[in-house]
């Protein structure tokens, strides 16, 4: 029995050291290609995959070939938190790139604090750099400026009382939570909730209970995955005349089609990257959304979504990092990320400091409607 | 070989060889984890082998207690004040209450009720860790304080090699014990026929809940063990899917088996990180290994090559 | 008052279809083999997922759903044949073990084969909601309802009026006075597998316009049938159908009157209630027990 132990031990440790080569940079990703953050897994590790083999056809980063070591931790954190010190451990990577829920990131977070290796997370909650840790960060919005966006936009349209359904899953009650600590600043109430767990294929009674509330102006939906396209297709089956709000959650085109018909009239605050043809020539984000788009709907035929533009955004903010700080020492690249200053990335313009480690303002967000099956600017 | 491992001092001999060896050698505190991962699964699998393989009674919500051991140190330390070492056993009492109340009423309900009243169970555990947002941190978990002896913060994988270690060795002692008891002799007429045992004299309801809360109690610290591992803990570890691994790890390694527990634990935990290298196909090549070790080795991996190892000799 | 009840009645009765639908898959291979399929809720992924792919690559959906079925039909031998036979003669908890490693393989299958994205079917007779009483109901629901009690009774005359349901059901009843009057046991538990798999993947065809599918629908599946079918009590047709039906309607209806949050808590709650009160299942037999 010994023997098999040491026996796998051994070949772990052998696979671990093969087809390392010194020369090369190695960066490692722990995302959740499988399980029920697969569709956020699954562009995330395209797009990784899609530009790690551009940079190294391109000559590597400072001559160096860049090595992305990617783990699959199902959406399970504990799973994450062991690749975590997998590659902190074996793979002996720089820096990471990864981290699709909250949860796992926030699982993953102290190994990388700890081990003093840059983790930049791909995942949405406020939580994962809010306070500061000194080695994690991450790229998309928070959950809190959805809120915030969104809120902002109702008060706009002269709506302040309104129902809300969300998702029971990490996302869906983040986001909920963050948005019940916003919504006064905008003057909202909110008249009634309701909750759906993360495979529910029916919120018909959920919605018939909400939509009962007297004097509801709109609704909003915390949530991604299949609920939210459900939400909207009951939504519009109950006749349900109301706006309806769903969040960067569902941001890709594969929403719209889930929805069909009845997303027309949704509005979500997301990445400029959906609307990238139709941007004004004059917007500075345009050529980086629009050639992101390009590429990943070349390589991997399906629709571009905000969620693989994350991990081009985390990617790229590492390698900018390891070019100014002119090789792999993590400490050094640390310093350099937090010093990312007017990066022109799929989600915005990025401006990292010691006291922010997302470095995106609300304005990176925009305000969308969904009109005749397709995306378009509301404002 | 039988009586060579059926004798108890030499078969825990064994597995303190087995923590103790590789602790020597292992090169990285990624391999401490993985180690400390496989002995805290083995100890709740111990748990549920008590409950499964030998009192012959299903659990599809014994993932349920592991979750409510983890949270025990999640929550009471950091709401209630409540130093770490005390939570572990507060833990282990709110599990053994837990069990002891659920127990009496769905322990009368035999085979495939049994499985689905235990299944939802765990089901409800795992719901109210994930919504009491308040007191849980929702879905996305909470962190969790380290564990401080003598002032030293006990948080690398090597020191819970050790502990885990300490603690399977342990919980595998007292299972020992219990089944070399008239307790243990009562669980297994139980196994082979409740109404035999019942004719015999046993207490069969008695025994049945006595068993599900000592095995509740393994989970329960094995739990604990976790959350003080990861220092995060999330809804997950009490979800149905942990609980039908911890069912497959049992069987796997051999129903009634203590010794098979671990090798059970050990195959589950450490195959997918050897399989990590076939990526997309990693979930194909399991469902196929766990069919092939079950149709090739239907007593379980343990139990089966200790008969061919019998047969040789004999 | 009544708009809102009949619309969570028609949610609960929706759903609570495919619960039966995927208990009665569990029902037959469970009488002809004594094995709790717990890879049944993959059929019902297979169903979705190949009509969907099948539809996309441009045949017609009914062409579609057919290759949906015999693909899962294959997949269901190939499991009988492959996994369960094999292992005949083993314990219950170590079939149970092989269907789940079964359910694993078919999943990572379907993760290679297809996509880990979600995908939709259009609705058999449009999107455009009927209102019934105040209640808005879309076409899809009455398909999945009609479908499933269509399917019911098929597999019943099936059971009754045929030779070779007769012989599943002799079997069934006892396998060894199956074999003595000839009956080709093995060829019986076969035909279940294949019958199950069937039935799941029409139960994922009909469904997946209202709930949409992606290549993990099934545990979830699995689980709630597998319930439903306990609530039945094992074994029997009927208490496959109620069973299914009950859990779907107490979800929708502790959704829509109590807390959307632990709906599926108060539903198991309300099983392990009934089941307390009747230990073998609302439709089970007591079974004499064997000394």
């Amino acid at each position: 029995m010994m023997k098999t132990f040491t026996g796998i031990a051994a070949s772990l440790a052998l696979l671990g050291a093969s087809a390392a080569n010194a020369q090369d940079i190695k960066i490692g990703a722990v995302l959740s290609v499988t399980g029920p953050a697969s569709f956020l897994g699954e562009p995330e590790e395209k797009t990784l995959k899609m530009y790690v083999d551009e940079i190294n056809a391109k000559g590597g980063v400072k001559g160096k070939k860049l090595q992305l070591v990617v783990y699959d931790d199902g959406g399970d954190a504990n799973k994450a938190r062991t690749f975590a010190t997998r590659l902190i451990e074996e793979d002996k990577v720089v820096a990471m790139v990864g981290g699709t829920t909250t949860g796992t990131s926030m699982a993953m977070g102290p190994a990388f604090d700890d081990a003093q290796v840059p983790f930049i997370s791909l995942a949405g909650a406020v939580v994962i750099v809010e306070p500061v840790k000194k080695y994690v960060f991450k790229t998309p919005h928070t959950d809190r400026m959805a809120c915030e966006k969104i809120f902002e936009d109702m008060k706009k349209r002269g709506f302040t009382k309104i129902g809300m359904i969300s998702g029971t899953d990490g996302f869906g009650k983040s986001m909920r939570d963050e948005c019940v600590k916003v919504n006064a600043k905008f003057g909202i109430e909110i008249l009634g909730e309701e909750t759906y767990g993360p495979r529910d294929t029916d919120m018909t009674p959920q919605l018939t209970n909400l939509r009962a509330k007297a004097g509801m102006q709109a609704v909003i939906n915390p949530g991604f995955g299949q609920g939210p396209a459900i939400v909207t297709r009951n939504y519009k089956q109950l006749g349900i005349n109301l706006p309806l709000y769903q969040s960067h959650g569902v941001a890709s085109k594969q929403f719209i089609e889930l929805a069909g018909e009845a997303a027309n009239g949704v509005r979500l605050p997301a990445a400029a990257l959906l609307v990238a043809d139709i941007l004004p020539d004059s917007d500075p984000q345009k050529p980086v959304a629009l050639a992101y788009k390009k590429k990943f709907e070349e390589a991997t035929k399906q629709p571009v979504s905000t969620f693989g533009g994350h991990a081009y955004d985390g990617l790229m903010i590492l390698v900018g990092a390891i070019e100014r700080a002119g090789g792999a020492d993590s400490k050094k690249i640390r310093d350099e990320i937090e010093k990312t200053k007017g990066f022109m990335g799929t989600a915005g313009i990025f401006n990292m400091s010691a006291t922010d480690h997302m470095g995106l303002e609300l304005s990176a967000f925009k305000m969308l409607e969904i009109k005749n099956g397709n995306w378009a600017l509301a404002d | 070989m039988a009586r060579f491992l059926a004798n108890r001092w030499i078969s825990l001999a064994l597995v303190a060889a087995l923590i103790v060896l590789p602790g020597l050698i292992l090169p990285s505190s990624y391999y401490f984890r993985v180690g400390a991962l496989v002995f805290i699964s083995a100890l709740a699998v111990i748990g549920l082998n008590l409950l499964l393989g030998f009192a012959g009674q299903v659990s599809l919500g014994h993932a349920g207690f592991v979750g409510i051991g983890a949270y025990a140190v999640a929550i009471l330390p950091a709401r209630f004040d409540v130093p770490v070492l005390l939570a572990v056993p507060a833990g282990m009492v709110l599990s053994a209450l837990v069990a002891f109340v659920i127990g009496r009423p769905i322990l009368r309900l035999k085979g495939h009720f049994l499985a689905v009243a235990t299944l939802g169970f765990g089901v409800l555990v795992a719901m109210v860790l994930a919504n009491e947002v308040g007191w849980t941190g929702g879905p996305d978990g909470m962190s969790v304080k380290r564990l401080e002896i003598f002032g030293e913060r006990i948080r690398q994988p090597r020191d819970w090699y050790w502990i885990s270690g300490t603690l399977l060795l342990i919980g595998m002692a007292i299972a020992q014990n219990l089944l070399a008891s008239p307790t243990g002799r009562a669980l297994r007429a139980l196994h082979d026929s409740e109404i035999a045992a019942r004719v015999a004299g046993v207490d069969v309801a008695r025994i049945k809940v006595t068993v599900f809360v000592i095995s509740a109690v393994y989970a329960s610290v094995a739990g604990s063990c976790l959350a003080l591992l990861n220092g995060h803990v999330t809804p997950d570890a009490a979800g149905f899917l942990q609980s039908v691994e911890m069912v497959t790890m049992v069987v796997l390694g051999g129903m009634g088996s203590l010794f098979g527990s671990i090798i059970g634990a050990a195959f589950l935990v450490i195959l997918p990180q050897a399989l990590t290298l076939f990526h997309e196909y990693e979930h194909l090549m399991l469902g196929i290994l766990i069919i092939l070790i079950m149709i090739f080795l239907r007593d379980g991996i343990v139990p089966t090559l200790h008969r061919l190892l019998m047969e040789r000799r004999s | 008052m009544l708009a809102s009840f009949l619309q969570f009645s028609m949610s609960g009765l929706t759903v609570g279809a495919i619960y039966a639908l995927v208990a009665l898959g569990f029902t037959i291979i469970y009488n002809a083999s004594d094995v709790v399929n717990f890879a049944q809720g993959e059929f019902v992924m297979i169903g979705g997922m190949v009509s969907v792919f099948a539809l996309a690559a441009g045949l017609p959906l009914p062409v579609a759903g057919l290759v949906a079925v015999i693909a899962a039909m294959l997949v269901g031998v190939a499991l009988h044949r492959l996994a369960i036979e094999p292992a005949r003669g083993a314990s219950p908890v170590v079939l149970i073990i092989i269907t789940i490693g079964g359910a694993f393989a078919i999943r990572g299958l379907a993760q290679v084969l297809f996509d880990k994205q979600f995908h939709k079917l259009p609705g058999f007779s449009g999107e455009a909601p009927v209102n019934i009483l105040g209640a808005s109901i879309v076409p899809q629901a009455f398909w999945v309802i009609g479908g499933a009690a269509l399917i019911v009774l098929a597999v019943t005359l099936f059971f009754e009026r045929t030779l070779l349901g007769k012989a599943v059901l002799a079997t069934a009843a006892n396998r060894f006075a199956a074999k003595l009057v000839g009956i080709n046991t093995g060829f019986v538990t076969g035909l279940s597998f294949l019958l199950s798999a069937a039935i799941g993947a029409l139960a994922g065809i009909l469904v997946t316009p209202i709930t949409l599918t992606s290549y993990d629908v099934g545990t979830l599946l699995a689980l709630k049938g597998f319930a439903a079918l306990v609530l039945g009590g094992l074994g029997s047709a009927t208490g496959a159908v109620a069973g299914g039906l009950i859990l779907g309607l107490c979800e929708a209806f502790a959704a829509g009157y109590l807390t959307s949050t632990y709906k599926d808590a108060i539903a198991f709650l309300v099983m392990i209630g009934v089941l307390l009160v009747m230990p073998n299942g609302l439709f089970g037999r007591a079974q004499a027990e064997r000394v």
